[in-house]
């Protein structure tokens, strides 16, 4: 029962994507997951965007994976229904000594095969975006870049995974890894699995992966990135997402609209030992909100609703490192995913899932379906639609997230579907439920209270995410 | 499309009060919109006494006083719908409502007023660094679960901010049996009523730490500690003044924001100050025969000051009804707080339309002992109230006479002095 062709570690955005592409073959795949959901580790707290691709270095596997991935989200946006815009980037220069960093920016996005790029005058970039700054002298327009909201396209490939058969496994931490004759036995905090291949997509735990098979040591720095969140209020300060030129002043901070309108400013990059600190700082939030104002000086921050904070997965080679390891056949590595690895999952998914499937000698499968119905997202259906939703589940009428105007149909439907949510943060990443200006300070007791019926557990057990994360104390 | 005289959003204290008195001024054909499951608002929750001493002339309990008006409402047949969000209003008041019964509607509204309430500061919006664990509450969500649900959120409690909710759950969890270790207040003054401070800090010997705030919240999966810091008069933090508590829960206490999103959807014009609407002697908003009353139009310390407000919102909204929807505008008279007096509600006056007697209510920006209030009439000194104390927390009143405002008057102005 616990054997499989593969074993995929990791069930973020790179997990979920290979293990998306794998369940097109004729293959009996697992998803190991330390967590109690999938998007619990770096893809739960990133931009967000779906980068264009000129910023990588020519030839490299993440210029390969990044443009074309970013081709693939638009494409499985529809498929796999999951919210993405293509509103188009944009790299602000502030100095005319630098306009030629900005120039061979462009040449370096047309020799990686991104389309449609153009360098904007300063009045040029204004007229498109008129909150940057006066003091913006060059920019470079990317239309094919866009936002995607990073919880559900993870939630939408491992869903798409889990209905096509692949087991998915949570609350599971792999603890040992033995390469056997028939290919490896893994040994976990919930049973041991044997699988003829594994992929490793541990995030910023891959090194530890990789090193239990390979005496040819992966290090993974953790990089955290702090961002501050502002209301949907001001979603529509900016349309496309703002970029700074990286130059004197280091890698430059963003300021973007979010898929779902609200305005994100953010990261800054920190190198830190431990694995798990996504802990905000003041001195890291005054630092982020400081420099966005170079590129749009009206950021208003009286109306941030919330921070936070993620880890970068950091190997210092700075590229993907996708492929089966030189001294441990059928142990793939699918390691140092950084930016743009969000944009990049599908292409890895798809690379990674076909490069196995030829190791395993893999047929496809006859009755994949591509296809995966996304969230209805009740208060945007136009009137008749709503009404007639409403009328048909009753529980689509009844609103419980005021701010975010979520119902109880919605949260059901996030706890009750394949994957389903069972923490608050679960629901949360899915539905959006408790993500705006109130911040779940009306709807946490009737969300919990929703949990704990269809979870049938008590509400004391009730979680915020992993256990440990218990909401009540009696 | 349907058709109501009057629509009400929100069946709180506002509400209720606001559709009894439209009713005693004639209005028949009035709907009250109610989110919750039941009518009364925040007030279902809040179990403590002190309510109505000014309204009743006796203390009741929160669930006490919104029940006295709730059954009045009942008993008059106003019609009103439980479970029911407002999703829209537009500028021409037709008001777009959603509950699981009848799906998706609108209606057309002679008249509204607006009486949402308001909702508290999260943790995200005041920026407090640290992880994203569980055990972070604003206090009326921890005060909701433990009122109405019966959980208790946490053993060892840190509040953070002195607002009301956060000093009366600061007594209700120490006597729930939860320790409550210490109360932290950026302001060099509390937020809240001075009695809440005694009966619910001063009697239990709960410390309150004025100039203080938290500094980072520890803990990655629930919270496990603080860190206070002292901060100077600029309300930064002063590096090396950090104190660790450790605690398993921190309660928010920091400011309740107006609720008007739906105001903005109508149109209405709102004070940058109170973040409710600006309103005119009648509290009608700048969308003529949309009114606002209670919390969604200031934050109010007492409720009865709302019931209060509210009647008046609800008694002319009826006239406005009654007079088939126009009313004569005339002259407008500005009325502004400097000067320590933070804002004024209303923020214009119509002669024409004034009664004999305006309350005028207002907060202050800081503590003032000694101090006087002063009332200016076109730049000229009318009148002189001398106060013995005026904190932020608690909320002034002055009345303005009709008959001593001179005709040609175009700008009131009231003033914190010596």
């Amino acid at each position: 029962m616990n054997e499989f062709d593969v074993a995929v570690i990791g069930a973020g955005v790179t997990g979920s994507a290979i293990a998306r592409y794998l369940a097109r073959y004729e293959l009996k795949t697992v998803v190991l997951e330390k967590e109690e959901d999938v998007s619990s580790g770096t893809t739960k707290a990133n931009s967000g965007i779906v980068h264009a691709g000129f910023d990588a270095a020519p030839g490299s596997m993440m210029a390969k994976m990044n443009v074309k991935g970013c081709e693939m989200i638009k494409e499985l946006s529809k498929t796999l229904d999951f919210p993405y815009r293509n509103n188009g980037s944009m790299v602000l220069c502030f100095d005319e000594a630098e306009i030629p960093n900005l120039r061979a920016l462009y040449e370096r996005g047309i020799t990686n095969g991104v389309k449609e790029l153009k360098i904007l005058t300063g009045d040029e970039a204004r007229a498109m975006e008129p909150a940057v700054s006066d003091a913006v002298v060059a920019a470079l327009w990317a239309p094919t870049a866009g936002i995607v909201c990073p919880f559900n396209l993870c939630i939408a490939l491992a869903e798409n995974a889990a209905d096509n058969g692949v087991v998915f496994k949570f609350l599971t931490e792999v603890e040992n890894i033995k390469k056997t004759a028939e290919g490896f036995r893994i040994s976990t905090n919930n049973g041991e699995i044997t699988a003829k291949t594994v992929v490793n997509a541990a995030g910023v735990y891959a090194d530890k992966i990789h090193n239990m098979v390979s005496a040819d040591k992966l290090t993974i720095t953790p990089r955290r990135g702090e961002y501050v969140l502002m209301d949907k209020e001001v979603g529509g300060l900016v349309s496309a997402t703002i970029f700074q030129l990286p130059g004197k002043l280091g890698k430059g901070v963003l300021v973007t609209p979010t898929v779902h309108g609200n305005l994100l400013v953010g990261p800054n990059a920190q190198d830190l030992e431990d694995k798990e600190d996504t802990e905000t700082t003041q001195a890291g939030m005054d630092d982020i909100k400081k420099r966005a104002l170079l590129s749009v000086p009206g950021v208003p921050y009286n109306k941030m609703i919330t921070s936070f904070a993620g880890l970068r997965a950091h190997e210092a080679r700075h590229d993907f490192i996708l492929g089966e390891v030189s001294d441990c056949e059928g142990f793939f590595d699918a390691a140092g995913i950084e930016s743009p690895g969000l944009t990049s999952a599908p292409a890895i998914g798809e690379y990674m899932a076909d490069m196995i499937a030829v190791k395993l000698s893999a047929k496809q499968k006859e009755n994949f379906n591509p296809n995966r119905k996304g969230f209805i997202e009740v208060a945007k259906l136009p009137r008749e639609e709503r009404a007639r939703l409403i009328k048909e589940c009753p529980e689509y009428g009844r609103i419980v997230c005021r701010c975010e105007n979520i119902s109880e149909g919605e949260i059901l439907d996030a706890i009750n579907r394949t994957l389903g949510a069972k923490s608050l943060d679960g629901v949360k990443r899915r539905v959006r439920q408790g993500m705006g200006r109130c911040q779940a300070g009306f709807c946490t007791p009737r969300t919990m209270e929703l949990l704990a019926r269809e979870l049938k557990i008590p509400m004391t057990e009730v979680r915020k995410n992993r256990p440990g994360s218990e909401l009540l104390k009696g | 499309m349907d058709r109501h005289d009057l629509i009400i959003i929100g069946g709180g204290p506002a509400g209720l009060a606001a559709a009894l008195a439209a009713r005693e001024n004639g209005i028949e054909d009035i709907l009250i919109l109610e989110r919750d499951v039941r009518l009364g608002g925040i007030l279902n929750q809040c179990i403590h006494n002190g309510f109505g001493l000014h309204t009743f002339k006796e203390e009741l309990t929160g669930p006490e006083y919104a029940e006295r008006y709730a059954k009045r409402v009942i008993e008059a047949g106003i019609p009103y719908k439980l479970n029911t969000i407002c999703a829209d209003i537009s500028p021409d008041r037709e008001v777009t409502y959603v509950n699981a019964e009848e799906g998706c509607v609108t209606v057309k509204a002679g008249a509204v007023i607006l009486a949402m309430g308001c909702r508290e500061r999260p943790r995200g919006a005041l920026g407090l660094p640290g992880f994203r664990q569980a055990g972070v509450y604003t206090a009326g969500t921890a005060q909701r679960l433990m009122n109405i649900e019966g959980y208790l959120v946490g053993k060892e409690v840190v509040i953070l901010g002195s607002g009301d909710i956060g000093l009366i759950m600061a007594r209700r969890m120490t006597l729930e049996g939860a320790k409550v270790k210490v109360v932290a207040e950026l302001m060099p003054y509390s937020g809240g009523l001075k009695r809440n401070i005694v009966q619910c800090l001063d009697d239990f010997n709960i410390p309150l730490r004025l100039s203080h705030t938290v500094t980072r919240v520890h803990g990655k999966e629930r919270v496990e500690g603080v860190t206070i810091s002292e901060v100077g008069p600029d309300r930064r933090p002063i590096p090396g003044t950090e104190e660790f508590y450790s605690c398993d829960t921190l309660l928010l206490s920091c400011g309740l924001l107006p609720e008007n999103e739906l105001s903005k959807s109508a149109g209405v014009r709102l004070s940058r100050i109170t973040g409710g609407a600006e309103v005119n002697e009648s509290l009608e908003t700048s969308v003529p025969g949309v009114f606002s009353c209670g919390n969604v139009l200031h934050v109010h310390d007492l409720v009865d000051y709302v019931s209060e407000e509210a009647s008046r919102a609800g008694k002319n909204a009826a006239a406005f009804i009654k007079a088939g929807g126009v009313r004569e505008r005339g002259r407008v008279i500005t009325l502004k707080g400097e000067g320590g007096v933070r804002y004024t509600v209303p923020q214009t006056i119509d002669p024409a339309n004034m009664e004999d007697k305006l309350t005028v209510r207002f907060r202050v920006g800081d503590v003032y002992k000694g101090k006087s209030l002063a009332v200016y009439y076109n730049g000229v000194e009318v009148r002189r109230v001398r106060k013995r104390v005026m904190a932020p927390g608690e909320m002034e009143e002055l009345v303005i006479m009709k008959s001593s405002l001179p005709e040609n008057t175009d700008e009131i102005i009231i003033r914190v002095e010596d």
